[in-house]
């Protein structure tokens, strides 16, 4: 590779792919001996515009940057903002600005992406007719919405869904108008299409499809639009999202070929006509024909661009993946490959749930290969099914579409894919390049995969073993179920036994680690071994168990007494207002039916806990890994609905449970009738009442990944109800890895819910007595954690805030008012470098 | 340090002292300290360090505060060994580790936080 000293490369446009460009010029080491000029229109320097809307969730203009601090500076790179570069001469190698600044070039590039196309429509250019594509027409947007009351999108294609979320965030009344007969029309088809409309209807927003915007109507400012069906839609706002323009005027004023529909004409390596201006990203037409409207293409260009300026033509664009997965509206919209089925002879196959709003087209050719697809609804399987374009999947297609829990197979994982499928499409890296890593950080780091869009990241973690051979940690090359086997038939009782006697060869009689210490404690205490703060089991705990308590940003605790079923008495209700006022306690209501009570230092824990166990409170055990709450809904006493009483079986099972140790959280509910106002079906362990007694869900989960519980038996009696939970609990805790919810457990264990059936109702395993027992143990040797924490001095000791000066509470867990209680005050963060 | 070996030095010393750059400060009686986990101990300019001790029965200091969050909490991580053999507290709040004996972030070139000596490093 050569590069010339003393050049001036001109960058015209400082958008995604500009500042994309400037990384891979410094990345090839341009930028140490070229000049680096930037001209940029807008006042801001380049920031994510995929992540636009995300400013009406909260997050600021600074952080949707894309420049690292000091990037610009670090490669000397002069960057000129809010002046727009108007005129090129190419005979002298200028570029001239709108302020009249000129500027000689060796190189030049441009990069100055598109524009929002606004149909000629009377009335277009009325106040409160508004585009989508800049922090500024955001920030117009955001202002004009307080005066009004209603929006209308013109255009129902992703970023008019996009906009349309926007508006609704607002507080405005939302219209979309497509001429399209359906939404997303380049992306879905007419059964996708179908799907997003019903759920985009759901939330409220009207869809009018099939008619085309004829006049803005208004004095001054917008009042209304006329619709081609002659219908007129009463609006206070216009936001026009219907399509872009590559922004090309700069190559056409001097001289350079563009594209019959736009776009500058370049070659594979980005170059135009003249050989010393590139174009890349929205911008350019490259040489597969194509204005490429996503940024993973255009951050290929910026780097293809770069080494081709670098000296090095190895590399060349020919096209690109136009994948995409969104989440528009919180509905997940994906499609990849051939998503048409224009290929000849392919065939579709479809699953269609209206219901739910999920729609699934996969197009695969005669021999099985997967062409590509579409998904609305549910695009759990984008990750995976996306790399599999082009190869024939190792599970039919057929199957592949159906969701989980209808009989399909386990789902489908990475491990599944082929070396060279992509991975990320954003950065353009496979599998294979990812699989030698060994950590997110160092993937980032080394491929910049899951640094663009983000939506391959939980693939990536997929790939990426928690350890070479699927052990626990670098401790165990056992897996937790297989350490529990151990504890449970050779009685094992202390870390240190199953560290020495079972750990890996060079672990053995060491300290062990963060994983592997909490993970063993659990199992240790699932299989009843007294306290966990009793003799070795203190030091495995994480803090939170430690302290018995939750650990807070600035090292305070929070205290969560437990409320089973969600019932309280006053007088109880009282203690907890007491202690929190006497304490000066933040209070909050939680989302598992209880409260809590945060801002206590550790010192503080036992004189409070002291007060509510006088009362009666026991430990809710929000800090452990550990049945949370059994949430219940009014039920038959008092609900007109109710056919049981959900009440009494929800105290009935968080008694049971409590305090039971388990691989992860759980959650509990129990609902009154069908109407399910617990919300069950979202629990590890959901009840719902029927005429006959209750039936029993398993492996639901809300949070970060929600699942619909499955129906395990129906129409159990009291007795038949509880005994079914205990075995399904003691299997989970039994077969599951750390930190799995049952969830994600009965989604990976071979054989799924059926199997799960299979061993806790019919007994295939022959196991259930075993688990049973269990069980009883743990109902039977249950003790308040708190009581007997606050009953030995020994235990007591260790609440102090410094172990020299037992009575002094730590300066540095500090407060400050905020509607009329406290929060924590933060400490200013310095990273500091200190050294012995 | 003496000829003793390690297990004369357990039964010997009942104090775990920290080197600051005053002298050696005593911290507490040693049997305070859980092998595998921390205390914090408020040193005499109103600084806080976490004291360790691990299976070993050697101890180490680190200073309290996680530069992470800004909160004084390090010595609540829980102590552990990394397959090279280096001791390392893990921060209880976002799980970075540090070196015991270097202080320095085994997840971040850039971070390091004050490692002292005590008088059982060894
Ligand atoms: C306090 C509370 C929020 C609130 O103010 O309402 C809360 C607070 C915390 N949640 Fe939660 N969650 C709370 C209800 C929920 C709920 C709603 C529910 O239970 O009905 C959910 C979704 C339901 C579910 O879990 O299926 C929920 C899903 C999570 C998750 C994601 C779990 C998942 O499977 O995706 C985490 C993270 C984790 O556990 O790994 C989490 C973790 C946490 C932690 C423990 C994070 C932490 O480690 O510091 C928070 C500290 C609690 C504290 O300091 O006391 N919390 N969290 C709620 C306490 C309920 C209670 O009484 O115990
Ligand atoms: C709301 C929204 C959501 C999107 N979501 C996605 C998504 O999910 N996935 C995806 O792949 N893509 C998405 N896109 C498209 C993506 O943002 C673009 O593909 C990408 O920004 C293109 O980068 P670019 O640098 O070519 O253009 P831009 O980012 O538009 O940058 C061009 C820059 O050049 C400046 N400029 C233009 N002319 C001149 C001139 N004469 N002088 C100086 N400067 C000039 C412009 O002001 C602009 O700052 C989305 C776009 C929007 C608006
Ligand atoms: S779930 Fe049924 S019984 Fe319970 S409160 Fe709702 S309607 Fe009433
Ligand atoms: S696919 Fe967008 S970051 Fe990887």
């Amino acid at each position: 590779m050569t590069t010339e000293p003393g050049r001036t490369i001109l960058v015209v446009g400082h958008g995604m792919v500009g500042q994309r460009f400037l990384e891979a010029l410094a990345d090839n080491g341009v930028t140490a001996d070229a000049r680096v000029v930037v001209l940029g229109e807008e006042p801001r320097a380049a920031y994510d515009r995929v992540h636009l809307t995300s400013y009406f969730s909260g997050t600021t203009p600074d952080e949707l940057s894309m420049v690292e601090e000091g990037f610009i500076e670090r490669h000397g790179i002069e960057l000129l903002l809010g002046d727009p570069a108007e005129r090129v001469d190419r005979a002298a190698r200028t570029v001239t600005t709108r302020a009249g600044r000129s500027f000689a070039y060796d190189v030049l590039v441009l990069a100055t992406g598109s524009y929002p196309f606004v149909p000629p429509v009377p009335g277009k250019d009325l106040t409160g007719c508004f585009v989508y594509r800049t922090i500024e027409d955001l920030l117009a947007i955001e202002a004009y919405a307080r005066t009004a009351t209603t929006g209308a999108v013109v255009g129902g294609g992703l970023l008019g869904l996009e906009a349309a979320g926007a508006l609704k965030g607002l507080g405005l009344t939302t219209h979309i108008v497509e001429f399209a007969p359906r939404l997303m029309p380049a992306q879905v088809d007419d059964g996708g299409g179908a799907a997003l409309l019903r759920t985009i209807e759901n939330m409220g927003l009207s869809v009018h499809t099939g008619v085309g915007t004829q006049e803005v109507t208004g004095e001054g400012a917008v009042d209304g639009m006329l619709l081609s069906d002659g219908s007129r839609l009463a609006t206070d706002l216009v936001v026009f999202s219907a399509g872009v323009r590559p922004r090309d005027q700069l190559a056409r004023a001097c001289g350079l070929p563009v594209g019959e529909r736009g776009g500058i004409v370049v070659d594979e390596h980005c170059r135009t006509e003249d050989p010393a201006v590139f174009a890349i990203g929205e911008c350019a037409l490259t040489s597969d024909g194509k204005v490429y409207g996503l940024v993973a293409p255009g951050y290929e260009m910026a780097v293809t661009a770069a080494e081709a300026i670098a000296g090095g033509l190895e590399k060349s664009f020919t096209g690109a993946d136009m994948s995409t997965k969104l989440k528009l509206l919180g509905v997940d919209v994906a499609s990849f490959g051939d998503a048409h089925g224009a290929t000849d002879g392919s065939l579709d196959v479809v699953y269609t749930d209206a219901r739910s709003g999920i729609y699934k087209k996969l197009v695969v050719s005669p021999d099985g290969t997967l062409l590509g697809g579409v998904l609305v609804g549910d695009a759990e399987m984008y990750g995976t099914l996306r790399p599999l374009t082009g190869h024939i999947p190792p599970i039919p297609a057929e199957q592949l579409v159906l969701p989980a829990g209808l009989g399909a197979p386990v789902a489908l994982g990475p491990e599944a894919l082929p070396d060279d499928a992509v991975i990320c499409s954003c950065h353009n890296v496979t599998k294979g390049a990812v699989t030698p890593l060994s950590s997110l950080p160092e993937v980032k780091k080394c491929t910049r995969a899951g640094t663009g869009c983000g939506s391959c990241v939980k693939t990536l973690e997929k790939l990426l073993p928690k350890t070479g051979d699927g052990g626990l940690c670098d401790c165990f090359a056992k897996t937790r179920q297989e350490l529990y086997e151990i504890a449970l038939a050779l009685r094992v009782t202390s870390y240190e036994a199953l560290l020495d006697d079972h750990g890996r060869e060079s672990a053995r009689g060491g300290d062990g680690c963060e994983i592997c210490k909490p993970a063993v404690a659990s199992i240790l205490a699932s299989l009843g071994n007294g306290h966990i703060l009793d003799g070795g089991q203190a030091a495995l705990q994480d803090t939170n168990d430690h302290f018995l308590a939750n650990i807070q940003r600035n090292g305070s605790y929070s205290i969560v007494p437990r409320i089973p079923g969600g019932e309280i008495t006053p007088e109880k209700l009282i203690v907890i207002g007491e202690v929190a006022r006497d304490h000066g306690l933040y209070t909050k209501i939680t989302g598992g039916q209880r409260i809590d009570l945060f801002g206590a230092r550790v010192d503080q824990l036992p004189q409070i806990w002291a007060k509510l166990v006088a009362a009666g409170f026991e430990s809710g055990h929000a800090y452990g890994k550990s049945l949370r709450t059994v949430k219940s809904c009014v039920g038959r006493t008092w609900c007109r609905y109710g056919v049981q009483d959900s009440v009494k079986m929800a105290i009935q099972l968080e008694l049971r449970y409590r305090g039971l140790r388990s691989p992860h959280k759980l959650k509990s509910a129990v609902s009154g009738c069908a109407r399910e106002c617990a919300e069950a079906q979202s629990k590890d362990f959901g009840v719902i009442a029927t005429a006959n007694g209750w039936n029993l869900y398993v492996g639901g989960n809300g949070g970060a990944t929600p699942r619909h519980a499955d129906l395990l038996a129906q129409d159990l009696s009291d007795a038949e109800l509880v005994r079914l939970i205990d075995r399904f609990l003691m299997f989970y805790i039994r077969t599951a890895d750390r930190l799995e919810r049952t969830s994600v457990w009965l989604e990976r264990i071979e054989g799924g819910l059926k199997h799960v059936e299979d061993v806790v109702v019919h007994d295939s395993l022959g196991i259930c007595d075993e688990l049973e027992a269990l069980m009883a143990t743990h109902v039977d040797d249950y003790r308040d954690e708190w009581a007997e924490t606050i009953e030995d001095p020994e235990r007591l000791a260790r609440f102090v805030s410094f172990v020299n000066a037992p009575g002094t509470p730590d300066p540095t867990v500090r407060f400050v008012p905020e509607r009329g209680q406290i929060k924590p005050e933060l400490p200013v963060l310095t990273l500091e470098v200190a050294a012995r | 340090m003496t000829e003793m070996t390690e297990s004369e030095t357990l039964v010997e010393d009942h104090s775990v002292r920290v080197l600051l750059d005053d002298g050696w400060f005593e911290v507490c009686e040693r049997t305070r300290l859980i092998p595998g986990r921390g205390v914090a101990v408020l040193l005499p300019d109103g600084q806080q360090a976490a004291v360790f001790t691990d299976r070993a029965g050697r101890t180490y200091a680190v200073d309290n505060r996680d530069p992470f969050t800004g909160a004084y909490v390090l010595s609540r991580g829980l102590l552990g060994l990394t397959p090279e053999g280096r001791p390392y507290v893990a921060s209880p709040l976002l799980k970075q580790r540090f070196d015991l004996e270097t202080g320095a972030c085994l997840d971040d070139d850039e971070v390091a936080i004050r490692a002292y000596l005590t008088d059982r490093s060894r």
